[in-house]
C-alpha cells in the first residue's frame, strides 16, 4: 500500500496501473500462474540447450522409463521425452497466442466496428457470426483444419478462425453498453468525434474484459490445438507437439503409460498457468469486485 | 434522560467496516433512544453511519467486513446482540422491520409481489398458505394498490408503487419499531408527499414507533416527534423537533440549517459548511468536526467532549457549552 | 410468446442456410478431390474420373450446391455417402441415440454437482472449502478431455480392471465417457455458478429478505438460486449444445459409435455428403438448444418473459 500520512485514504487512487499490479499481486494464485508461465516460456526459449535432439531415432533406447539420463523416459524411437516436450512448449504456446491474437485482433475490430457504427454494417457482421457461431466451436476448428490440411500454420488459422465470433460479440456488447453511458453522450455534446470517442472512452473500458478474455483463451486454444493434432487434423506425428505426441502415445497406453502422462502433463500445467493467470486479471482488473 | 422505559434503546454502539487493508469507523459510540409510538428522525449526512446504524439494529450488516465492536441495542429491556441468529430472526420483520432506500432494488424480481409479502407473514404467523395471501392482499390494499395486482412481478410496478410493496412488506406483521431508511430519497417530489403521508397515516394508525432515517429536514419537520443529529458515527445533538429546529446549538446542526434555502428571507445565500466530512479510516483525536467546525478552539482537537444535557431533553456533544458554564 | 417462438424458427432458416453454404464452399475449396483420396495411389486418372462423375463432382460449384440445397429443403434429403452408399440420414440418425444419451447423462451429472459446488463456494467465499473447490475446477478446465480420458482408461480399465474402456451399451460403459466430459463441464458450470450467486447474494433484495426474518438456506435456495441461474442456465445450455453435436475426441476414445466418430471419420476419409450432413445437423440442434435456453430465461425471468410477449 502506498504511504497514508497525511491521511490520504488509499482507496482514492484505484484503478491506476500499480494499483492493478498491487491488487494482482495479493492474488496468490494469479501470481502462481504468472510465474508458472513465465518458467514455461523460458524452457520453451532455451529447449536447443537440451543435450538431446528432439528427433533423431535411436533405437536402442525405445520404450525407456523414466532414469536420470531420460528424466521423463524415451518414446518408442528412443527420443527424449523431456527434450520432445520442450520443443512442444515452445511451439504449443507460440500457436495458441498467435491464434489468439489473430482471433482477438480480427474479432475486436470487426466487433467495434459492428457495435459503433451499428445499422448494414452492424447485420452483415453479426449475421456471419451467426453463422460461424451456429456450428460447435471445436467441430468448426476441426473442419476448417480438415479443409487447410496438416500444418502449423493451418492449425493456427483454424484456431483463431473458430475463435473470431466470440471476440465479436464481446467487443460489440461492450461498446453498446458504454454507448449508452452518460459520458459518451457528454463527450459528444461537447463536440468529441468518432475517433476521439472510440480512443479515448471505449478502448480502454472495454480493455478489462479483453485482457481476461485473451488470457483465459489462449489456454483454450491450447487445449484445442492439442486435440486437434490428437484426432490427427492439426500437427502430424514426427513433429514435436504435445497432442501429437500423445496420439502417438495412446497406442502404447498399456504397457507405457509414460508416454501419454508426460506430453499430457505439460498441456496441462500450461493451460492451468494461463487460467490461473486470467482468473487473478479478472480480480485484479474489475472494478465490481473490488472489496 | 427522562426515567420512562424507552422501546428501543441504543448504548454506546460501535460498527467497524475491517478489511485487509483499513479499518473504517462508521459508528462510534452512538447513543439513541426511541419510545413507544415516537417518530425519531436520524439525520446526517452521506457516510455518517445512519444506514449502518439502522442495519446494526436487525442485525443484517454485512459480516465481513462489518462488526459491531461494542454496545448495546436494547429492545424493551432485551440485548439484541447477545442473541442467536435464531432468537433474531423471530423479531426481524416481526418485531423490528425495514424500508430500504432504493424500491428499485430492494424487491425480489423473479417472485410476486405477493409472494413477497405472503413470506414475511408465513414466517412470523401462523397463517396457512391460502390466508398469508390473503393478508398480503389486504396489506397490497392497506397501502393503496388494487388487491389484483399481488400476481405481478415487481418490475410491473413504478418506483412510488414498489416503495408502497415494500412498505407493505415492513408492516404485514404490526412491527413495534419501522427503520426507515431514506424511504423517499429514491422518489420523485410529488411520489415521495404520497409515500410520506401514507407512512404518517399508518403509523398514527398502528401506534408504531417509526425511525426515520433521512438527510432531508423537510421529512423531519413533517412527521418526526425527536430529532438526532448524527455526525461521523456519534450522535452530536438530540432533542425534541422543536428543540433542534428553533434552539439548535451544536455547530454542525447549524451549519446543516444554513444549508437549506428560507424562502422568508430573501437576503440570505445559504451558506455550505466547509470541507469534507472526515475519512472514517482515519478519524481525528478530537471532535470529528473539529476541523470544520467555525467555532472551534484549542480543547476541540485534544479530546471529544461528553454530552451535555443543556435545556431538558436536549442533549448536545460539543465543548461550548463547558466553556459557557 | 407463441409469437416470439415463431419468429425465432424463422430467423433459423437463412443461417441454416448460411451454415450449408459455408460447409459446402469450405469443402469445394479443399485442394484434392474425394475420388482421388478413395481410388487410393494406385488409381488411373481414368477410373479417377468416372467416379467424380459418379459421385456429380464434375459438376460445376453453383450446380453441385443448389443440388443440395434442393434435395435438402424438399425432400429431407441429405445425399449418399460415399464409402457405405448409405443414406447420411440414415447414418445420423443410427449414430444419434449414442450421443444423445451420453450428451444428456453428462450434463446432467455436470448440472447437479457443478450448482452444488458453485452454492457452496459462494456461500462460503473464501473458507477453505472454497479455495479447495475452486482450485480443482481450474485443474479440471485446464486437463485436456483427451488426455483425461486416457488417464481413466489407464486406471479404471486397465490397472484396476473396474470399467470397461470401450462401447456404450451398459450402465458400466457409461461411467468413464461420462466422467470425461463431464470434468470441464463441471468446472465451468460450478465456476459460473459462484460468481453470479456472489453478484446476487450482495444485492438489495437478499437484504430485504434477511430483514423478513428469513433463514439463510431459505434465503439462498429461494431468494439468490433463481436470480443466480440465469447465466447458468446459458452455461448449461451452450455446453449441452456442444455435447449434442457429438463429443469427437471422447467418442473417439471410448469407441463409441455416435455422431462425433462419425463425423471426424468421415473428415479424415473426405466423406463430403456425411461432414456437410452432419454439420448441418448438429447445427440445427445447436440452434433449438439456443432457442430452448432463451425459453427457458423467460420461465425463470419474468422480466425477460414481459420483454418478448411485447
Amino acid at each position: 500500500m502506498t504511504e497514508n500520512k497525511q491521511g490520504q485514504p488509499s482507496y482514492k487512487k484505484r484503478s491506476t496501473l500499480p494499483e492493478v499490479w498491487r491488487r494482482f499481486k495479493k492474488n496468490r494464485r494469479a501470481v502462481v500462474g504468472l510465474v508458472i508461465l513465465v518458467i514455461l516460456i523460458l524452457v520453451a526459449a532455451f529447449a536447443n540447450f537440451l543435450p538431446y535432439d528432439p528427433y533423431k531415432q535411436s533405437p536402442s533406447e525405445a520404450l525407456q522409463t523414466s532414469s536420470w539420463s531420460h528424466l521423463m523416459g524415451t518414446d518408442e524411437f528412443g527420443r527424449d521425452i523431456l527434450t520432445r516436450v520442450c520443443y512442444g512448449a515452445r511451439l504449443s504456446i507460440f500457436i495458441a497466442f498467435l491464434a489468439t491474437a489473430f482471433a482477438c485482433v480480427t474479432g475486436t475490430i470487426l466487433g467495434a466496428i459492428a457495435g459503433y457504427y451499428g445499422k448494414k454494417v452492424e447485420t452483415i457482421i453479426m449475421r456471419v457470426m451467426d453463422i460461424l457461431l451456429a456450428i460447435p466451436n471445436m467441430l468448426l476448428a476441426i473442419v476448417v483444419a480438415a479443409v487447410l490440411g496438416a500444418g502449423a500454420f493451418n492449425m493456427m488459422l483454424a484456431v483463431a478462425i473458430s475463435n473470431v465470433p466470440h471476440y465479436v460479440r464481446l467487443m460489440r456488447s461492450a461498446v453498446l453498453s458504454i454507448q449508452g453511458q452518460e459520458y459518451i453522450e457528454a463527450s459528444r455534446s461537447v463536440g468529441a468525434t468518432d475517433w476521439y470517442i472510440i480512443k479515448s472512452h471505449i478502448i480502454p473500458n472495454c480493455l478489462a474484459p479483453l485482457i481476461v478474455q485473451v488470457t483465459t483463451r489462449v489456454g483454450a486454444a491450447i487445449l484445442i490445438c492439442s486435440s486437434l493434432s490428437f484426432i490427427g487434423v492439426g500437427i502430424s506425428p514426427p513433429t514435436a507437439e504435445w497432442g501429437a505426441m500423445l496420439s502417438k502415445g495412446k497406442d502404447f497406453l498399456r504397457e507405457f503409460p509414460h508416454l501419454t502422462v508426460w506430453p499430457g502433463l505439460a498441456i496441462m500445467i500450461t493451460a492451468f498457468a494461463l487460467n490461473m493467470l486470467g482468473d487473478g486479471l479478472r480480480d485484479a482488473l474489475d472494478p465490481k469486485l473490488k472489496t | 434522560m427522562e426515567e420512562k422505559r424507552n422501546l428501543l434503546e441504543i448504548k454506546d454502539l460501535v460498527v467497524q467496516y475491517v478489511t485487509d487493508e483499513a479499518v473504517i469507523c462508521a459508528v462510534n459510540g452512538l447513543n439513541l433512544s426511541l419510545g413507544h409510538g415516537e417518530t425519531l428522525g436520524l439525520v446526517g449526512e452521506t457516510g455518517a453511519g445512519k444506514t449502518t446504524t439502522a442495519k446494526s439494529v436487525l442485525r443484517i450488516l454485512p459480516d465481513p467486513p462489518a462488526k459491531i465492536q461494542s454496545g448495546e441495542i436494547l429492545v424493551d429491556g432485551t440485548n439484541l446482540l447477545a442473541l442467536t441468529e435464531k432468537e433474531m430472526r423471530k423479531i426481524r420483520g416481526n418485531k423490528i422491520s425495514m424500508i430500504f432506500q432504493d424500491p428499485m432494488t430492494s424487491l425480489n424480481p423473479v417472485l410476486t409481489v405477493g409472494d413477497q409479502i405472503a413470506e414475511v407473514i408465513m414466517l412470523h404467523q401462523a397463517k396457512s398458505k391460502k390466508e398469508a395471501y390473503r393478508l398480503a392482499g389486504d396489506m397490497l390494499e392497506l397501502v393503496g394498490i388494487e388487491r389484483s395486482r399481488s400476481k405481478d412481478y415487481p418490475h410491473q410496478f413504478s418506483g412510488g408503487m414498489k416503495q408502497r410493496v415494500v412498505i407493505a412488506i415492513a408492516l404485514a406483521c404490526n412491527p413495534e419499531i419501522l427503520i426507515a431508511d431514506e424511504p423517499t430519497t429514491a422518489l420523485d417530489v410529488t411520489i415521495q408527499a404520497q409515500v410520506l403521508a401514507l407512512m404518517k397515516e399508518l403509523q398514527e394508525k398502528y401506534r408504531t414507533s417509526l425511525l426515520m432515517i433521512t438527510h432531508d429536514l423537510g421529512i423531519v419537520a413533517d412527521i418526526c416527534d425527536y430529532v438526532a443529529i448524527i455526525y461521523a458515527g456519534t450522535i452530536v445533538e438530540y432533542g425534541t423537533k422543536e428543540q433542534i429546529f428553533l434552539n439548535r446549538f451544536h455547530p454542525y446542526t447549524k451549519g446543516l440549517f444554513n444549508c437549506i434555502p428560507d424562502i422568508m428571507r430573501d437576503d440570505n445565500r445559504l451558506i455550505p459548511i466547509d470541507g469534507l466530512m472526515p475519512d472514517p479510516g482515519n478519524l481525528p483525536e478530537g471532535c470529528a468536526f473539529c476541523e470544520r467546525c467555525p467555532e472551534a478552539m484549542d480543547c476541540c482537537k485534544n479530546g471529544m467532549p461528553d454530552q451535555k444535557e443543556i435545556e431538558p431533553g436536549h442533549f448536545v456533544r460539543c465543548f461550548l457549552p463547558y466553556k459557557e458554564g | 410468446m407463441a409469437k416470439y417462438i415463431f419468429k425465432r424458427l424463422l430467423l433459423m432458416i437463412p443461417i441454416m442456410i448460411g451454415v450449408i453454404w459455408l460447409i459446402f464452399s469450405m469443402l469445394y475449396l479443399t485442394p484434392g478431390s474425394p475420388a482421388a483420396y478413395m481410388m487410393g495411389d494406385g488409381a488411373s486418372e481414368e477410373a479417377i474420373a468416372e467416379l467424380e462423375t459418379e459421385l456429380g463432382l464434375d459438376q460445376p460449384y453453383l450446380v453441385r450446391f443448389g443440388k443440395f440445397l434442393k434435395d435438402f429443403l424438399l425432400h429431407g434429403d441429405l445425399g449418399i455417402s460415399y464409402t457405405t452408399k448409405l443414406p447420411v440420414l440414415d447414418m445420423i440418425k443410427a449414430a444419434y441415440p449414442n450421443t444423445l444419451v451420453l450428451a444428456s447423462v453428462s450434463i446432467l451429472f455436470s448440472a447437479f454437482v457443478g450448482i452444488s459446488i458453485g452454492i457452496i463456494s459462494a456461500v462460503r467465499q473464501y473458507s477453505w472449502v472454497d479455495n479447495l473447490s475452486m482450485s480443482v475446477l481450474i485443474v479440471l478446465i485446464s486437463m485436456p478431455t483427451f488426455w483425461l480420458g486416457l488417464l481413466l482408461i489407464l486406471l479404471f480399465s486397465l490397472r484396476l480392471k473396474w470399467l470397461p474402456s470401450s462401447g456404450l451399451g451398459s450402465m458400466a460403459q457409461l461411467i468413464l465417457p461420462t466422467l470425461t466430459i463431464s470434468a470441464s463441464n463441471i468446472a465451468s458450470i460450478a465456476r459460473m455458478t459462484r460468481s453470479s450467486m456472489l453478484e446476487v447474494i450482495r444485492s438489495d433484495y437478499i437484504v430485504t429478505a434477511r430483514a423478513k426474518g428469513q433463514s439463510e438456506w431459505k434465503i439462498v435456495m429461494h431468494h439468490a438460486l433463481r436470480n443466480a441461474l440465469l447465466p447458468v442456465i446459458a452455461t448449461i445450455g451452450l455446453s449441452f449444445g456442444m455435447l449434442l453435436g457429438g463429443s469427437i475426441v471422447t467418442e473417439s476414445i471410448f469407441s463409441i459409435s455416435g455422431l462425433g466418430k462419425l463425423l471426424i471419420e468421415a473428415i479424415k476419409a473426405r466423406n463430403y455428403p456425411v461432414v456437410q450432413g452432419g454439420v448441418l445437423c448438429i447445427a440445427i440442434v445447436f440452434c433449438f438448444i439456443n432457442l430452448i435456453v432463451d425459453l427457458i430465461y423467460a420461465f425463470v425471468d419474468p422480466r425477460v418473459k414481459s420483454q418478448y410477449t411485447k
